[in-house]
């Protein structure tokens, strides 16, 4: 972790109160397998300073895809997951009291352009939509930050890259993105990887053997089949490696998959009982 | 193999001999009927124990006789002891208290065996067991109970309750096992070859069938095994080993390559070698290879029509399409992205290439034949989905009154609009029968409860949060604490402010009722019920809404009956007018997208929804608006709408035509409800996920 901007630190007892923003510089390669030709048009795009979005359900890899990114280009990372709370203020920032002064204290979005580090902001749609219209400036030919309650004005360095996440399976016309905004971004299409390289996936992030992950991505896909049937989602990848990680540290499959897969899907009970029955039925 | 079962007549003739009935004037023929179901083994105890008490008296062998063909299968292995108490009897008290004891021995069975055994009734695993086979790879199936277990390719049948095992949980997995199975024959190809060869050679065609039966589930058992081998193993379980006799034909039956035809060769051989007993299993339901089989041509029929259509499109359409740049109405799948696409080019290994509708049929067709068949990728075949153009429409409705509005509509083939071409009135909503609501209030008033409870919850609260970073308030109390801090030398905390969370629920819905024809009867029902618990919720969430019906008979008579406009309350009244909401004429949808996303545009609030609530397809008298035309002039109606401002959204009651709604609507902007009894059930539910 690394401190927002050396050339304006904010005063050290504000950190005490409202920690600093997180800019994660990745040493090492974080695993990621490509389904398509996503590494060369996130490339590309970060070459022609283009924003992104990633599209698809949770837990398919979007954010391992963005660390994976971060890492072959080199660029600090900063990560937001949005939330219906989310003020302009939280991404750019604001002014603390601190004793009798008052300290202005970058937002992760402010230290993400300062720094010409790749900003995510995950699930976008879930903030409010007074605060989604802040990255507008930062999308188009302007390239900047405008701070206004600082007074300031923050052009992007060519580093800097915007990326956000969207689940378009969502049906919430609350929850739309709005054509001024999504027409910003160059976007790329994620979905579950398919059966042989899930299982893949799952074996390495996961820890277990070839055909447990099989197993864990075959149970996988009939989960997929109850959307809209029960279940707003099936599981996602990450379910998959959260059980096969159970697994592997010695825990009984059927019950690793009703911890990690089943529970966290669903609650009502009919639908619950039936993916304890799936998971009986591929174990 | 044990011996197969006595006859009637057989029955009849060997009773005669043991209790000598010709010489008394007494006829068998009635017992013997009811022994006839037994097997062969239950026949023989029968039959022993009348001899047995034929010996001590030729009534009490008759009494013997005749009560154990009624009791005999009820009692199973009980029915030594219960002839020993009628014996017993027999010896103190004589023939009348032998018959007395007889039948409390019977009934205090039935009623001991009726509480050691904790049945499970159909309703309640209906709904785990329906997820669960939904679930699983292959063409959904219906689940419904019925008097047997058996299926038809689309729905399946399983009995009522189910007793066999002791305890619950042992018939809740038996459930499973025979719903698994019932699924495996269409999953693994029962009914992809002709079986009536085999079944006309056997005498029975009822054993001929338990005896499929039986080969079959040894078959998919094993084909069950190779992908879900957690439940092939609870099935095994529920079967214990297969009987000796049969161990080498279940050996054949589960090698990888086994199919029906396999299934029917050991029927061959067990029929050349002479057929037993069928041994039964409670884990394998009936057969119907016939009513299946029909099923199955008539889908097939279906699907091929649809694959072909599709194709045609495909085929058919020119490529520049005005719209299809808008990212969010997808243009018609034919013209999306599909001009690449060769119709004759070979589909077998690749289905990408179709709208999601026809990829599921040929997914189906590939389930029942193995292929699609080459004919289907002929695009001039029969099933063409072409447009009639230029068919007059006759019958026009002769109008006296003035129209309330005209509306454009758009025609595809001149790539121009219509103008003024559609008459369009506002009706006066008929009131209906005020019961009806208070009926359905009362009938669903749990649900409503619940469904308002929610929707409360989702309102959320205007609620001021203290002690923030930031925020449009100041936190007094923190100030006057951080002043005192201060003061004191203590360091006061910066979380100074109030920040006030506010509710974005600016949202005004519009929904779109279709009283078409063809919603006589349970779709107006659902469509009615549905509403008044839409109303119900709405009311709880304080969004503003509105409720219009349409109809119509030609372009010269689009009627509009305005059910609650957004000015009216949720009251009485409005109530009757959502209890009148009644089938009548035709759908001519795009005229009514106009008026109404008219209406709705005028409200003053962020968000505005149109909701389809709908049976199918665009349609109207005369074919023209019922192909591509109807579509395509929806369509255009939803993208001005779409332009105004207004988000789309379609609920519709459809079996098969759902293939439309994606291009209509959008990917995820539809829901498709197979079943209109369901609708009331779901609708506060899809509510609340679009709008929360
Ligand atoms: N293509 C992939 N390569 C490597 N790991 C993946 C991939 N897809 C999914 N995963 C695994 O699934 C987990 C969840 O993925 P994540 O990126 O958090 O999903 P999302 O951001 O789409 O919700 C990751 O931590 C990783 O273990
Ligand atoms: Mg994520």
């Amino acid at each position: 972790m690394n401190t927002a901007n050396p050339t304006r630190r904010a005063d050290v007892r504000a950190e005490l109160h409202a920690p600093a923003t997180p800019l994660v510089r990745l040493a090492s390669e974080p695993y990621y397998h490509a389904t398509g030709d996503e590494l060369a048009v996130f490339e590309a795009a970060a070459r022609s300073c283009l924003p992104v979005m990633l599209k698809g359900p949770t837990g398919c890899g979007k954010t391992r895809f963005v660390e994976h990114m971060a890492w072959r280009l080199k660029r600090p990372l900063v990560t937001v997951a949005c939330h219906d709370d989310l003020t302009t203020a939280d991404l750019v920032g604001r002014y603390l009291i601190v004793g009798d002064e008052t300290v202005w204290m970058d937002g992760p979005l402010a230290a993400a352009v300062r720094a010409g580090a790749i900003c995510y902001l995950d699930e976008i749609v879930e903030a409010r939509k007074d605060t989604t219209v802040v990255i507008h400036p930062l999308t188009d030919s302007r390239r900047a930050l405008p701070v206004e309650k600082h007074g300031e004005y923050i052009e992007a360095p060519h580093d800097f890259m915007l990326v956000i996440s969207y689940n378009p399976g969502y049906q919430s016309v609350l929850k739309e993105m709005k054509p001024s905004t999504r027409q910003r971004f160059v976007a790329l299409d994620f979905d579950y990887p398919d059966a042989e390289a899930e299982a893949r996936i799952v074996a390495h992030e996961g820890g277990v053997d070839a055909a447990t992950a099989a197993k864990l991505v075959k149970l996988g896909g009939l989960t997929r089949k109850l959307k809209g049937a029960g279940l707003d989602e099936g599981a996602g990848t990450r379910l998959l490696v959260h059980a096969a990680q159970l697994i592997a540290s010695g825990m009984a499959p059927e019950i690793a998959c009703i911890a990690a897969i089943a529970r966290p899907l669903a609650d009502e009970a009919d639908t619950r009982d039936a993916l304890d029955d799936l998971i009986r039925a591929v174990f | 193999m044990s011996e197969r079962k006595l006859f009637a007549h057989e029955l009849e003739a060997r009773l005669d001999e043991v209790l000598l009935l010709s010489l008394r004037q007494r006829s068998a023929e009635g017992p013997a009927a009811l022994l006839e179901a037994l097997p062969r083994a239950m026949q023989e105890r029968v039959l022993h124990w009348a001899g047995v008490a034929a010996q001590t008296s030729d009534d009490l062998g008759w009494l013997i006789a005749s009560l154990a063909a009624e009791q005999a299968a009820g009692l199973g292995p009980r029915l030594d002891d219960w002839v020993r108490a009628g014996l017993d009897a027999y010896d103190r008290s004589g023939l009348a208290a032998t018959r007395r004891a007889l039948n409390e021995f019977a009934e205090a069975h039935r009623t001991s065996s009726r509480h050691s055994r904790e049945g499970i009734a159909f309703t309640a695993i209906e709904g785990r067991l329906s997820r669960f086979l939904h679930a699983l790879d292959g063409r959904p199936l219906k689940l419904v109970s019925g008097p047997r277990a058996w299926t038809d390719s689309e729905t399946l049948w399983l009995p009522e309750r189910l007793e066999v095992a002791a305890d619950a949980p042992g018939n809740r997995r038996l459930y499973k096992g025979i719903a698994a199975l019932l699924w495996a024959q269409t999953r693994f190809g029962s009914f992809n070859i002709d079986p009536e060869p085999e079944l006309e050679r056997w005498p029975d065609r009822e054993a001929a069938l338990a005896w499929m039966a039986v080969f079959e589930a040894m078959r998919l058992e094993a084909c069950i095994a190779r992908e879900l081998p957690g439940l092939a193993l609870e099935i095994a379980g529920l079967r214990g080993p297969w009987p000796p006799e049969l161990a080498a034909a279940a050996d054949k039956l589960a090698q990888a390559q086994a199919t029906a035809a396999d299934s029917l060769a050991c029927m061959a051989e067990i029929r050349t070698v002479g057929a037993g007993d069928t041994p039964t299993f409670p884990h394998i339901g009936a057969i119907d290879p016939i009513a299946a089989r029909r099923v199955r041509a008539a889908r097939i029929a279906r699907e091929l029509a649809v694959v072909r259509r599709a194709l045609n499109v495909i085929a058919a359409t020119d490529t520049k399409a005005g719209a299809a740049d808008n990212p969010d109405y997808p243009p018609l799948a034919a013209e999306a992205g599909m001009q690449a696409v060769d119709p004759q080019a070979d589909l077998q290994g690749d289905l990408s290439a179709l709208p999601p509708a026809a990829r599921e049929a040929a997914k189906s067709l590939i389930q029942d034949l193995g292929e699609i068949p080459p004919e289907a990728l002929h695009p001039a075949g029969p099933g063409a989905w072409q447009p009639v153009a230029g068919v007059e429409e006759s019958g026009v409705v002769s109008v006296t009154t003035r129209p309330d509005a005209f509306y454009d509509e758009w025609d595809y083939r001149r790539g121009s609009w219509r103008h003024g071409w559609c008459h369009l009135y506002e009706m006066k909503a008929p009131v209906g029968d005020h019961d009806w609501v208070d009926e359905v209030r009362t009938r669903h008033a749990h649900l409503i409860r619940s469904i308002r409870r929610r929707f409360e919850a989702l309102r959320g609260e205007d609620k001021p949060q203290r002690r923030q970073f930031d925020g449009e308030e100041i936190d007094l109390d923190a100030q006057v604490e951080a002043r005192a801090d201060r003061k004191s030398g203590a360091e006061p905390s910066p979380r100074l402010f109030i920040h006030r969370r506010r509710i974005e629920r600016s949202l005004a819905v519009m929904f779109m009722v279709d009283m078409s024809g063809s919603t006589k009867g349970w779709v107006n029902d659902a469509e009615r019920e549905s509403l008044v618990l839409l109303c119900e919720a709405i009311e709880a969430l304080g969004d503003s809404y509105a409720i219009y019906g349409f109809s119509g008979w030609t372009r010269t008579h689009c009627d509009i009956y305005p059910v609650k406009r957004f000015a009216d309350r949720y009251d009485a009244a409005t109530r009757g007018r959502i209890a009148g909401i009644e089938a009548r004429d035709y759908t001519r949808m795009g005229v009514a997208v106009r008026h109404l996303s008219g209406l709705l545009v005028r409200q003053n609030t962020r968000h505005k929804l149109l909701v389809t609530l709908s049976d199918g397809r665009p349609d109207d008298y005369g074919d023209e608006y019922r192909g591509r035309y109807g579509i395509e002039d929806t369509r255009r109606a939803l993208l001005e709408a779409r332009e105004k401002g207004i988000r789309s959204y379609c609920v519709t009651i459809d079996r098969h035509g759902a293939d439309y709604l994606p291009q209509l609507y959008g990917p995820a902007h539809y829901s498709v409800i197979d079943d209109a009894k369901k609708l009331p059930q779901k609708i506060a539910e899809i509510y609340r996920k679009l709008t929360g």
